[in-house]
């Protein structure tokens, strides 16, 4: 009896000590993904480390060719290893982030962000200032719009990978058959929807909710400024929402809405891609990156090959033409990296090498922002398969990222764009006008400021 | 071990029953040994979450000024805040369509089938219990699917009539795409719970009323019925509260239909966004602890409702 007391008792111990253990266990793993700088850790990473003798840095990225990139780094360079990791796309993978920064420990030492984004983490203090770790060197690599979108004032706080210099993608086949050239004008461009309508065609374009920063780049083209920050005075923050630029921009789409001359379809879902395969917009204002990722969907592979074009973005005053952008990425150095130089030389030396690069714009994963690439003329000279051939890096979009300014980006940019959102569906739904719209967003972005503590000027 | 005594203790003296007997401190131990494992995890996954939460929940964190200590404030806010207001009237009201229907549904599918004892029934139910088998993201992506105009069956169905097939992913239907897709979901998981009330239910009962001579519908109503009442309040608690922090199918469907689910769809999306989208962790607790409330008050308020029925609770 009494030996089977003690058994039950032991045994009750073991469990529990194993228990223990196991949280134990846990937290230790957290602790050495973060600290990066061991290269002990290589037991999480997606890629092989060649050299495992070197310190090895953490990095989330998303881009589809990362493998290759992550090698090439590996290959070429003898100070640091880059131990690489997919955490998700984009929201996916800030969420993380957010986590992680909340916790303290968990993030990476480099990870992939786009450009919009940078404010809100930096606010956070979870990304470091690179300007002192070799900017130097590369500073003439990328044009002084790049540098812009990934500096908060004089600091820096990403090295930029890809840009999204906007363009008007369209139908050949549609636009022949109702005798229409590209509109190059916002008002051509609603003449022609009305012409395509008027004889029965598909729709023109479409309004989606879910792509806030679209509409945010279409304002902005008709010199909108919705927000001025600046890190010399982070307590203040000039938002400007509701103002003629702003209110015009959506009073026009709102318009095509309910006049049911474009669809108020969500982008990026099964349901707007098979629309476009099947050839239900004629246009798709997007950025440079597009025909990739539409191309991965599947897009331009049966009946509709080779029926894309592109033309340069409809502008609001054709003697002003602006060029605008929508998304783009950059790799940052976190406030978790155990040693920021070593991170450092991985932000600035990945995807940076010609072989990456090359691989990244004949597959039209990036546009690419490292001059290198941008000023070959092989890249510029390239007939893009998904176009049918046409030259449209050098018609369209390098042109568009030459003449791009850059934009100030918030540290409000994910509510401003989740609020954004809720108000063009809002316009999708004809309950409210463009203009309500605009002051509704306004108001709401303000008030959410306000409660962050932020002086709105 | 209490059996053992209560039978060999005297019959004539039952106040020895009610007295737990005195156990030595060294089988005191034992016992709390045997209950340690139980408790050390109850401890760290239940209640120091909850307990942390609650604490964070005090605080205000911005992005200027910092974290500072508010005590109610948050949850002053969150009941004033009318993201969180509608949510919470939202899953209120589609507790109040759903439950109901999911309920008559499973109901009528358990007499069904404890009716019909054939190869077919033993059938239909693993049929009608297997969504409930399918992961909830993929029963939700699925539904995302069929919900399709481009590809779904609905266009092609409609078509025939030469109609257009509504949009369940549109702001004014995704009340009623969520609710099949919820149905759908969790219908057959009742009608299982419920079966098997059925099925301990002694048949000589059934005897009896037949040779009183009540037919299958009194046998239904008079007996089945009432007999299963503990089991029906059983699903109704689990549906309400599982429906009051509805989260997965608006969460999963927010990816398709983005205009339609804001992120303040329902309570549980807005703490989620709060905590994870904008880094307000304070008053994404705040958010779930005032969800917490309102399904108390609501459980609550069910139960006292339905407390004549002897309710299993009591």
């Amino acid at each position: 009896m009494k030996r089977k007391q003690f058994l039950a008792a032991a045994a009750t111990l073991v469990l529990a000590g194993s228990l223990a253990a196991c949280s134990s266990d846990d937290d230790g793993a957290n602790s050495s993904s973060s600290e990066g700088g061991g290269g002990s850790d290589a037991t999480n990473c997606t890629n092989t480390i060649p050299k495992p003798d070197l310190p090895a840095v953490t990095l989330w990225a998303w881009y589809p060719n990362m493998e290759l990139v992550v090698d090439n780094f590996n290959e070429q360079n003898d100070e640091v290893q880059v131990c690489w990791t997919n955490v998700g796309e984009g929201g996916d993978e800030y969420e993380k982030f957010q986590t992680a920064i909340a916790a303290g420990t968990g993030a990476p030492d480099v990870i992939m962000i786009e450009a919009d984004r940078i404010p809100t983490f930096q606010v956070q203090d979870a990304l470091v200032d690179i300007s002192d770790f070799g900017y130097e060197d590369v500073k003439d690599d990328y044009s002084e719009g790049a540098w812009q979108d990934v500096s908060v004032g004089d600091a820096v706080y990403g090295v930029p990978v890809d840009g999204g210099p906007m363009g008007m993608i369209y139908r050949k086949d549609i636009f022949e058959q109702y005798g229409i050239t590209p509109p190059t004008t916002w008002a051509e461009y609603e003449q022609a929807a009305q012409t395509v309508r008027d004889a029965g065609g598909p729709l023109f374009g479409d309004l989606g909710a879910n792509v806030p920063a679209v509409m945010m780049a279409l304002q902005i083209q008709n010199g909108a400024d919705p927000f001025t920050y600046d890190t010399d005075n982070p307590e203040n923050i000039g938002i400007a929402l509701n103002d003629e630029a702003s209110k015009e921009v959506l009073d026009y789409w709102g318009g095509l809405v309910e006049k049911g001359l474009v669809g108020t379809q969500d982008q990026f879902t099964p349901e707007y891609i098979a629309g476009v395969i099947n050839g239900d917009y004629a246009t798709y204002i997007s950025a440079a990156w597009a025909p990739g990722y539409l191309t991965g969907a599947g897009v331009g592979a049966g009946a509709d090959s080779g029926q894309f074009a592109v033309a340069p973005l409809p502008q609001w005053d054709p003697a002003n033409p602006v060029q605008v952008n929508w998304g783009g990425s950059a790799f940052s150095v976190t406030s978790q990296a155990s040693d920021p130089e070593l991170a450092a030389q991985a932000a600035f030396g990945l995807y940076a090498d010609e072989a990456s690069l090359t691989d990244g714009w004949t597959n039209q994963v990036i546009f690419p922002l490292n001059l290198n690439a941008l000023e070959d003329p092989a890249f510029a000279d390239l007939a893009v398969e998904f176009f049918g051939g046409q030259q449209a890096n050098k018609e369209v979009y390098v042109p568009a990222a030459n003449a791009y300014e850059g934009f100030t980006y918030s540290p409000l940019q994910q509510y401003y764009y989740d609020a954004m959102t809720e108000q063009l569906a809002s316009v999708n739904e004809g309950s409210i006008t463009g203009s309500e719209a605009a002051d509704r967003l306004h108001e709401d972005v303000v008030g959410y400021a306000e409660e962050q503590g932020f002086t709105v000027e | 071990m209490t059996l053992q005594i209560t039978e060999t203790a005297p019959p004539r003296t039952p106040k020895t029953r009610r007295k737990a007997p005195k156990l030595p401190l060294r089988e005191q131990l034992i016992g709390w040994l045997f209950i340690g494992p139980f408790g050390l995890v109850f401890l760290a996954f239940l209640v120091a979450p909850l307990v942390y939460a609650l604490y964070l929940s005090l605080f205000r964190k911005a992005m200027i000024g910092g974290t500072s200590f508010v005590l109610l404030e948050n949850y002053t806010k969150a009941f004033t805040d009318p993201s969180f207001l509608d949510g919470a009237w939202f899953v209120i009201r589609f507790s109040l369509v759903l439950i109901p229907v999911q309920m008559l549904i499973s109901l009528a599918m358990a007499l069904i089938l404890d009716m019909v004892t054939s190869r077919f029934a033993r059938f239909s139910r693993l049929m009608i219990f297997l969504p409930y088998a399918i992961p909830a993201v993929i029963g939700a992506l699925m539904w995302g699917f069929l919900y399709s105009k481009n590809f779904g069956p609905l266009g092609d169905f409609f078509g025939l009539f030469g109609a257009t097939a509504p949009d369940f992913l549109s702001r004014d239907l995704i009340f009623y795409g969520l609710l099949n897709i919820v149905t759908w979901q969790w219908a057959g998981y009742y009608m299982i719970i419920l079966y098997a009330a059925l099925q301990g239910i002694d048949p000589t009962l059934y005897e009896a009323a037949r040779i009183d001579g009540a037919s299958n519908w009194q046998i239904t109503l008079r007996i089945k019925i009432p007999l299963i009442t503990p089991a029906l309040l059983l699903i109704l608690v689990f549906a309400l509260i599982g429906t009051l922090q509805f989260f997965n199918e608006p969460k999963i469907l927010r990816d398709l239909a983005a205009g339609a689910i804001g992120p303040d769809f329902t309570p549980n999306m807005y703490a989620y966004q709060q905590a994870f989208g904008l880094a307000n962790f304070n008053y994404g607790s705040a958010i779930s602890f005032a969800l917490g409330a309102v399904v108390f008050v609501c459980v609550y308020i069910f139960l006292f409702a339905t407390r004549k029925r002897g309710s299993f609770l009591s």
